[in-house]
């Protein structure tokens, strides 16, 4: 069976150094396919050769089976991490701009009712606020009406109200049958939207799955917290770690945990217990250390 | 070619710069500012040096008139366009000193008393003497600013432009569009082709209201020296910006070939009488070759036929700074 998207022993040097380190996955069609990494893992090379934009070093790409092309171009959707727009034009004028550059295209009409434009429709770009500019960037990715969309980092910046307006967009997206390709720092998102997920570092992929499966694999135990002052200083029967001002506290089965805390008098008041998530995997398998 | 995706780019480009209140007026402004200010500073009877014409094969021996301080003497190689300059005022008198002739216009104060000074210090020479009204600087200055202000305007408004684009991200996101570069560099060239003629069309006729230019050939002819110098610019601004992606040093390259065009190609004083390799210099330059082709027909009345080899180097060097640059170019 032919995959939608395909990346097959993908590679890229820039100056000796491998970004991406012959990597293979596929995408399947209407799928959101999330690229998690620490910073300088490879995620936007990798986006940015999917895209068309960056030529592997060596390796292959193909869309529906066959190499990247014109009608890949005129078929898929793109969104950057950084985009400038043209200065002085107002979001009306930007979006005619770009409609006109593709063979098929989205009403405009359903463009500005879909990423709610209509009410900065008049203004300058310049003068937009962060989560209207991301908006209007997904807007100009959707002109096209594309197969499939590549957006990286959309939410980087934004208030949590506008990453979740932002969410549900990319849902409506999604239900419309459409591809995504996602990169994102923010493993809540990647587990709200992503069907399947790998995660990059070094040019490699250290993992690749379905968030859930990914989860199950590597994880059999959830996090019991407790606010630190609660928790006694000498006590070393617990496997877990501080976050803060919080005693994390890894278990594989609760009732047991929670009844040698009583045992030790440890008041449970703030008690709270979470699963596991994609977070803790991501740090699992990336480490602690500070990228750049 | 989609001659849609490039009225595209065309129409948001315009938008822009139209939209840019301060960069609009700087254009138009500028031009007019600069000719008003030399119309005045230069209103009154000129410097005090005089300028006189030799004719450079027939002189035999050097005369003692020669001798006189705060006379610039230039050779000249054709004695019948000397002769017109010497009606128009630009030269003040010409000397032929193995025909022992030498011409002055019969209007010029400035002929009058080299007339005097040649007859006390060299013997036996015919005067010729010639009528016409003179030519101001401000006539002979204007196709200079003109000329000069398509160059800046074209070299920072594509170069500077592109590379801005290209630092911003702009051209990345085009990239990953259908346009193609070709389209893209068409629409930058056609949209700084039309906003620079506006201008120069404005300007000429804004000062000429004022100041009323001497104009002895066509305008038509005018019109087109200036188009294909706008393109032969414009492309030596895509040139520069092919593949920079720093403001700073597309801004540094920029200056370092503007200046140096401005003042080896005769914007504001005639090259006659400089270096000869200069003057060699000076004729690989574009500016050059405009100005010397809209000075010919503004002062001289020349048509198309008298300044091909000008029009023909304003295409050669089109063609090659558009071939250099379209191979050049990136998006990023």
């Amino acid at each position: 069976m032919i995959s939608f998207l395909q990346a097959d022993n993908l590679t890229r040097h820039y100056q000796g150094v491998k970004a991406v380190d012959g990597i293979n996955f596929s995408i399947e069609q209407g799928h959101c396919f999330g690229l998690l990494g620490p910073n300088g893992a490879g995620k936007t090379t990798t986006v940015e050769m999917l895209e068309g934009i960056n030529e592997p070093t060596s390796g292959s790409i193909f869309y529906q089976g066959k190499p990247l092309g014109h009608r890949f171009k005129d078929e898929a959707g793109i969104m950057f991490q950084t985009t400038a727009l043209q200065d002085y034009i107002t979001v009306h004028e930007t979006l005619e701009m770009f409609q006109q550059m593709y063979p098929r295209t989205t009403p405009l009409s359903d463009l500005i009712e879909s990423c709610s434009l209509a009410e900065f429709l008049d203004r300058d770009t310049r003068k937009l606020s962060g989560g209207q500019r991301q908006r209007l960037l997904l807007a100009v990715a959707l002109v096209n009406d594309p197969e499939v969309i590549f957006l990286d980092e959309p939410t980087t910046g934004l208030d949590p109200q506008a990453r979740r307006n932002f969410w549900e967009l990319l849902q409506r997206i999604k239900k419309r049958g459409k591809t995504i390709v996602l990169t994102t720092h923010y493993m809540e998102e990647a587990y709200v939207l992503c069907d399947d997920i790998i995660i990059m570092d070094h040019g490699h992929i250290i993992a690749q799955g379905t968030p859930k499966a990914l989860l199950e694999e590597h994880f059999r135990d959830v996090v019991l917290q407790l606010p630190k002052a609660d928790f006694p200083a000498n006590c070393v029967q617990f496997q877990g770690q501080e976050n803060g001002d919080v005693m994390e506290i890894l278990s594989h089965d609760v009732n047991k945990t929670i009844h040698q805390l009583i045992e030790l008098n440890v008041s449970l008041v703030g008690l709270r217990i979470r699963q596991r998530t994609l977070e803790d995997l991501f740090l699992a398998l990336t480490g602690l250390e500070l990228r750049v | 070619m989609s001659f849609r995706r490039f009225l595209a780019i065309l129409r948001a480009r315009n938008r822009e710069f139209w939209r840019d209140r301060a960069a609009l007026a700087w254009n138009f402004l500028f031009p007019i500012m600069i000719i008003t200010g030399f119309a005045v500073a230069f209103s009154g009877d000129g410097p005090d040096l005089y300028k006189v014409g030799i004719v450079e094969a027939e002189a035999s021996q050097k005369l003692n008139f020669e001798e006189i301080k705060y006379v610039q003497f230039i050779p000249v190689t054709e004695l019948s366009a000397a002769i017109t300059k010497v009606e128009r005022h630009q030269l003040d008198m010409l000397i032929a000193p193995s025909r022992h002739q030498f011409w002055i216009n019969d209007t010029s104060p400035a002929g009058y008393v080299l007339e005097r000074l040649l007859k006390g210090s060299d013997q036996g020479f015919q005067r010729e003497s010639v009528t016409g009204a003179g030519i101001r600087y401000v006539d002979w200055l204007i196709s200079g600013i003109l000329a000069m202000n398509l160059m800046f305007s074209a070299l920072f408004g594509v170069g500077f432009v592109i590379v801005r684009y290209r630092k911003n991200g702009m051209l990345k996101r085009l990239k990953a569009t259908p346009v193609t570069a070709f389209e893209f560099i068409a629409a930058q060239v056609v949209s700084r082709l039309w906003l620079l003629l506006s201008v120069s069309v404005l300007v000429f006729v804004c000062t000429d209201l004022v100041l009323d230019f001497r104009m002895y050939g066509r305008y038509l002819d005018l019109l087109i020296v200036f188009v294909l110098g706008a393109i032969c610019l414009i492309s030596l601004g895509l040139l520069i910006a092919a593949r920079l992606a720093s403001e700073e040093l597309a801004g540094g390259l920029l200056n370092a070939i503007s200046w140096p065009m401005m003042f080896l190609s005769g914007v504001w004083f005639s090259l006659e009488g400089i270096n000869p390799w200069l003057l060699k210099l000076a004729q690989l330059l574009p500016l050059t070759h405009v100005i010397n082709g809209a000075r010919a027909i503004m002062i001289d009345g020349a048509g198309l036929m008298d300044i091909l080899p000008n029009l023909m180097a304003l295409v050669v060097m089109t063609v090659i700074f558009l071939a250099i640059g379209a191979y050049t170019f990136r998006w990023e």
